[in-house]
């Protein structure tokens, strides 16, 4: 069951459609419903089995209402989310139940998402006490083999998350997430809160257990290089919807979309000398608000290379090169490789690079 | 090093094996609050008293001297052997009534706290958690804070006292009702501490954990939610005991609680004021029974809200 997902590589595991999710805004004395936070909207994209889907953008765009709204922690405002062949959207409270063993979730936060009232095998034994019917021996066997798995001493059963560092923290989430034997995890920024030396070592967790057990990521972070280091394929949000979906190591060489131009300028290159010749993307003005967004392509008011055609018509995200959709007017089959004018770019020397 | 490896090892593993309780943990940290501790042998010794007392203390908490002679003779006496706390006014053994009217309050007090607390979580986890009930269930509680709580009291007790005593005899149907009026009319404070509690932990995310796990919102409550609103839920129980206790003298003192001949230590105390200056001592012993209830229950609280929280424990 736990290598099946190495087997049927090349079959999408996670396919979701026009997924929308929008949070009602309610105003005035009697509470009626004035308009709509659309965090995300209309997000489409496939993972396949066994592979690690990077899910990037700013805070705010919808990265972790997408990962959430997955794992249907949300009503979905519209959209399908077929995981392993069964439509998660409209599942009944049942059934829904019955699924949950198979997609789980690492959280942001290892100090929230762990219950201070719990013990440590309290807290891994969770989804076994709801899913299965075993003996308690069984069960603690279970949470022993969920520790040695993650790298928890066996002896830290009775201890409380207060007790941890933030990385075994994040152990123990990972460890409840495996509970179960899941196919899919959302891991929701699992490495946001956490120490630079230490976002390595569960990065290289998560990265071995996928291995041992064919295990698919949706891999949500706004840290570009540590999804450059886990992802298979990357996914660009912006404001609600995906600006580009490409392999992991074309987005890197030669981003498409205008956005993820911008966004990757902006990770810092190791190499002193390339450092300071890196030039970077700076984009103008803010981004706007998902309660109102512009009406053609949600990019338009910061794009720099922006014609009058995006602010009327919406762009669809398309496949422009094999494997490699854009949502852009300027980037089609046509010219996929052909950007612009240089000059239209607003393009800034790097400041790090002039102090060095 | 290396020769005791494998010994470590499975001593390791042994101890792994074996899944504490959490009780002995919160017992042990329990024992280490010395003012807790104290509270508990303070508490334990007046409730054994009052339930023991009585039967190695044989005298009748109600007997009075029939001859009327004597039983001036009897009256408003200062300790002595015969009678180690005096006599009250009608000549009655103040030890024997003490311990009786211990009985009473303890229990009133015991159980219309519990009665409150149980409505008052229930409401306000209720009120919080689901977000449809909140706005009846929050407009509900601010109707009975509302309400004139004394006068509302009175009339229930008017209204049904007699019908009560008719259906389960003058005893337990004073105190059943006695016990359900306060219990009702005081869950409120508990119930909004709570609402605010759960509002904000329903946010947090071993919340949203255990609901992508899969587990059904009664055993997230049960699981998750109650185990963390123990310490607001503790604090509103301590002082409920108390405010109820206090109440019930209140209601007895109105002719309204319990009858007239029968002792409670709110009862005593208003027996005795009138005739606080001569006899100041008849004051003093119900009084102190109560405040030493009252504050042995506060101590008691706050070392199991201590106890009850890993995150202190062990400190």
């Amino acid at each position: 069951m736990a290598d099946g997902g190495r087997i049927a590589q090349g079959k999408p595991l996670v396919q979701v459609r026009d997924l929308k999710m929008h949070f009602p805004i309610y105003a005035g004395i009697l509470r009626r419903k004035v308009g709509a936070v659309k965090a995300v909207d209309g997000v489409s994209f496939d993972i396949m089995a066994g592979e690690t889907l990077g899910l990037v953008g700013e805070s705010g765009c919808g990265k972790s209402t997408v990962g959430r709204a997955l794992l249907r922690l949300y009503e979905l405002t519209g959209g399908s989310v077929v995981i392993d062949g069964e439509d998660v959207a409209t599942l009944s409270p049942d059934a829904l139940r019955r699924k949950r063993p198979m997609m789980q979730m690492v959280f942001q936060d290892p100090q929230a998402s762990l219950n201070p009232r719990m013990t440590l095998a309290a807290i891994i034994g969770e989804p076994l006490d709801e899913h299965t019917d075993w003996s308690d021996e069984k069960k603690t066997a279970r949470v022993h083999e969920l520790m040695d798995q993650v790298g928890l001493n066996r002896r830290f059963a009775n201890r409380y998350p207060h007790e941890f560092s933030g990385g075994q923290r994040q152990r123990i989430g990972i460890a409840r997430a495996l509970a179960l034997n899941p196919k899919f995890i959302v891991c929701d920024e699992p490495i946001a809160a956490l120490d630079v030396s230490i976002q390595a070592q569960v990065v290289n967790l998560l990265e071995d257990l996928q291995d041992t057990l064919g295990l698919t990521y949706l891999f949500i972070s706004h840290d570009l290089s540590m999804v450059r280091h886990i992802a298979d394929r990357v996914a660009v949000m912006y404001l609600g919807q995906i600006a580009e979906l490409s392999p992991r190591e074309a987005l890197y060489a030669r981003p498409l979309h205008p956005y993820a131009k911008a966004l990757l300028s902006a990770v810092p290159e190791a190499d002193p000398s390339l450092e300071a010749t890196r030039q970077r993307i700076i984009l103008t003005g803010d981004v706007p608000s998902p309660a109102n967004p512009p009406k053609g392509c949600n990019f338009c008011t910061r794009c720099p290379q922006v014609i009058p055609m995006c602010r009327e018509v919406e762009p669809k995200l398309t496949e422009v090169e094999p494997g490699r959709f854009v949502a852009c007017h300027l980037v089609g089959p046509n010219n996929a490789g052909g950007h612009a004018s240089p000059g239209a770019e607003v393009r800034e020397h790097n400041q790090q690079g002039e102090l060095s | 090093m290396t020769e005791r490896g494998p010994e470590t090892v499975t001593a390791s593993v042994a101890r792994a094996e074996r899944v504490r309780g959490p009780w002995a943990d919160v017992w042990a940290q329990f024992r280490k609050h010395k003012g807790a501790m104290m509270a508990l042998g303070v508490l334990g010794t007046l409730a054994l008293v009052c339930l023991v007392g009585p039967l190695v203390w044989r005298i009748d908490p109600n007997f009075i001297e029939s001859d009327t002679v004597k039983m001036f003779k009897m009256r408003n006496q200062g300790p002595s052997f015969a009678h180690p706390l005096g006599t009250d006014q009608l000549g009655r053994d103040m030890l024997a009534r003490m311990m009786f009217g211990g009985r009473i309050s303890l229990a009133v007090g015991t159980v219309a706290m519990l009665v409150a607390i149980f409505i008052g979580t229930a409401v306000g986890v209720i009120a919080g958690y689901f977000r449809r009930m909140d706005g009846l269930l929050m407009r509900l509680t601010d109707l009975f804070l509302a309400l004139p709580l004394l006068p509302l009291l009175l009339v229930m007790m008017f209204l049904f006292r007699d019908s009560i005593s008719g259906a389960l005899g003058p005893r337990l149907g004073t105190f059943l009702l006695i016990v359900l009026a306060i219990g009702l009319t005081s869950w409120m404070q508990a119930a909004r501490v709570v609402r605010g509690e759960v509002l904000a932990l329903k946010e947090r995310e071993f919340v949203l954990a255990a609901r992508s796990i899969g587990t059904p919102s009664r055993r997230i409550i049960t699981r998750h939610i109650l185990p963390n609103v123990l310490s607001p839920v503790l604090v509103a129980a301590t002082l409920g005991i108390a405010a109820a206790i206090i109440t019930e003298s209140v209601l007895s003192f109105l002719g309204l609680g319990f009858p007239p001949d029968f002792p409670t230590w709110g009862r005593l105390l208003y027996d005795g004021i009138a005739e606080i200056r001569t006899y100041p001592e008849r004051v003093m012993w119900p009084g102190i029974a109560i405040s030493l209830t009252v504050l042995s229950v506060n101590y008691i609280g706050d070392g199991l809200r201590d106890a009850l929280d890993p995150r202190i424990r062990g400190r």
